[in-house]
């Protein structure tokens, strides 16, 4: 059985994300009231929370504020992106809108969206690979225009490519040259990072030769090899396999325990689930919510999966049937409220359990259930004139 | 000028691993050649033929390095985008593309040295030994690189603001013109209205005067080049890079990124 799928368990886009639970349900202007606030019940626990702590929702909040418990270490205002489109340029198209967050000094933050949502796009905005149409960003208390700025900062760029001439050695030599290091320091730094990325016995090959996964590690490397003070991943873990992933996985970590502050996007939510402290989403260049994984990603429970075993004669049995069977094991998918109950009587009919899970959102799911909320409200946003 | 200087030793680096040196090889080869058919062929003025062969190689080989990799200086890097990882670094983009010509104007320099030692030596073939007046060759050579840094410069410019293949045909279309800039100021015909000629005579100052680094007819024949032309088409060179370059990081500074 699957619900709570529609998309109306996330607010529009065009909604404030401080308004409260009553005038989301009005706004959605849904007949089934009672159901749809049973589904957004924890994204309005989320909106709450939020407002209750200034330092856990950066949306919409005067930067000045949120100076408090830490500082933070990126700051963006009202950040906007317009590219000319058409073919005499005399169009623009928006790429990213009134963006307003904030990264706290010591956190990993995850930037999570579709293809196409902006993530990428703020990301060269803060390192000024592009320009932004208005707005203003600062990291550390300095403004993404100060160069010098740079020099604590470190940026792994979206699938990333180096001189294919130089070997690993070379091209972290050449980049740390521009972070007034002595030669020595360079060697020793270039060594130590070539061995945390698992790059030491392919450091002599011309990156010509490196697979899509060791130009990434590369690319890490030459990210860290300065110790930054912020970190700024563009999508690290792609291209990479699993024992990669982990490995990236534990190097963001292991800048965590060092107390630097980590930016990355991604797509991949157990990643992002896994390592931050916040999230961020972003969908169509507007900034749909921040907060904790858990609020963000896990605001929409599909529900509980219980796997048991039964033995002997299971005809007639309200649980089989509803049940998938695969050997001699079944799953059972239900709604939570309906667990406990269930397990009691599962028990009493002699089933054994063997796990009991909680059935998460696919990314696909998650994203669509935003991009559809989108489409929702332009068209009435059309349809209202 | 560390940042200036650590790029430019890259480039310099790029362009000796991506083999664009192997051109020496080339003229080589069309100097060896020379050497022996005009020992063959012709007399007394095998000094004049091997010095005109030498100085044009040198200026078309340099010619096809400037415009065709100056172009591809910045263009390639952000095709590839190995520009993003460098200019998150504290790095300005005016020290990237300085960087960037310091790099192929020292190539074209390793470059033009090694051919002018080439052209001594296919010369000391037919002409042993060699005279005090063969040292304007230097000179020439030394010329024929300042109009090749002006070209990279152009190059680079054109390549901050359009496409490569565009780029490439604004280099080739300024060079042709340059080459006729001076005749275009001396010009004097009565067929052509006042103000058109006004005109005209403002484009032949804007263009590079490359009539300035020409000295090929007088050393090929043993002449003698005036420090004061040497000096002159310096500071001409200097000035005209520093405008182009300015430009270029005039424009580069405000470029959005793909």
């Amino acid at each position: 059985m699957k619900f709570g799928n529609s998309n109306l368990l996330v607010a529009p886009s065009h909604y404030p994300l401080e308004a409260p639970k009553r005038d989301l349900v009005q706004i959605m202007n849904c007949s089934r009231r009672r159901e749809i606030g049973r589904q957004i019940g924890n994204r309005a626990q989320f909106i709450f929370r939020a407002r209750k702590d200034p330092q856990r929702i950066d949306a919409g909040a005067n930067s000045s504020k949120n100076r408090g418990m830490s500082d933070p270490a990126i700051e963006i205002e009202k950040l906007s992106k317009e590219y000319p489109s058409g073919f005499l340029h005399l169009q623009k198209k928006r790429s990213l809108e009134d963006l307003t967050m904030q990264v706290q000094e010591g956190e990993v933050f995850g930037f999570l969206g579709p293809n196409g949502a902006g993530k990428s796009t703020t990301i060269k905005l803060l390192m000024r690979l592009i320009f932004p149409t208005s707005g203003t960003a600062r990291i550390l208390g300095r403004s993404i225009d100060d160069v010098k700025m740079h020099q604590t900062i470190g940026y792994l760029p979206e699938q990333p490519y180096f001189y294919d001439y130089l070997t690993a050695t070379e091209v972290l030599d050449y980049f740390s040259r521009f972070h007034g290091l002595t030669s020595n320091d360079r060697r020793l730094r270039v060594e130590k990072m070539l061995k945390k990325v698992g790059l030491e016995t392919a450091n002599k090959i011309q990156l010509r030769k490196y697979s899509k996964g060791m130009l990434q590690r590369v690319g890490l490397a030459q990210a860290i090899l300065h110790d930054p003070q912020v970190v700024v991943l563009d999508e690290p873990m792609s291209g990479l396999d699993p024992l990669g992933r982990r490995e990236v996985r534990d190097i963001i970590l292991e800048l965590k325990r060092e107390g630097r502050t980590v930016l990355f996007s991604t797509h991949i939510l157990s990643d992002a689930e896994m390592l931050c402290d916040r999230v961020g989403v972003i969908v169509g260049g507007r900034l749909r919510g921040v907060g904790t994984p858990g609020e963000i990603i896990g605001m929409k429970a599909e529900g509980m999966e219980i796997l048991f075993e039964m033995r002997g004669d299971t005809n007639g049995s309200p649980f089989v049937s509803r049940a998938t069977r695969t050997g001699e094991r079944y799953r059972l998918q239900l709604p939570e409220e309906e667990l406990y109950s269930t397990l009691q009587e599962l028990k009493g009919a002699g089933a054994r359990i063997l796990s009991v899970t909680q059935i998460k959102p696919t990314l696909e799911d998650f994203f669509m259930n935003l991009v559809e909320a989108d489409r929702a409200h332009a068209s009435a946003v059309d349809v209202s004139g | 000028m560390k940042n200036v200087y650590t790029v430019a030793t890259n480039t310099f680096r790029e362009a000796v691993r991506d083999r664009v040196l192997y051109n020496l090889v080339f003229f080589a080869l069309l100097m060896m050649g020379a050497a022996i058919l005009v020992g063959q062929i012709s007399i007394g003025i095998e000094q004049s033929v091997i010095v005109s062969l030498g100085l044009t190689a040198i200026s078309v080989i340099g010619l096809f390095i400037a415009i065709f990799i100056g172009v591809s200086l910045v263009s390639k890097e952000m095709d590839k985008r190995t520009l993003y990882a460098l200019l998150a670094k504290p790095v300005q983009r005016w020290e990237f593309l300085l960087g960037k010509f310091g790099g192929l104007v020292m190539t074209l320099t390793i470059n033009t040295g090694a051919m002018a030692l080439g052209l001594y030596a296919a010369l000391w073939t037919v002409k042993h030994p060699l005279q005090r007046g063969d040292v304007y060759i230097l000179v020439a050579v030394y010329l024929i690189l300042l109009k090749l840094a002006i070209l990279v410069a152009l190059a680079l410019c054109f390549s901050c603001f359009t496409t490569p293949f565009l780029a490439i045909l604004f280099s080739a279309g300024i060079y042709v013109a340059g080459v006729y800039a001076q005749n275009l100021r001396t010009m004097h015909t009565v067929d052509i209205a006042p103000a058109t000629m006004k005109l005209l005579k403002a484009v032949s100052y804007a263009l590079p005067n490359f009539e300035n680094f020409n000295v090929m007819g007088a050393v090929s024949h043993g002449g003698v080049v005036p420090g004061a032309l040497v000096a002159h088409a310096t500071l001409y060179a200097v000035a005209y890079c520093a405008i182009a370059l300015t430009a270029a990081a005039m424009v580069f500074s405000n470029r959005n990124l793909k």
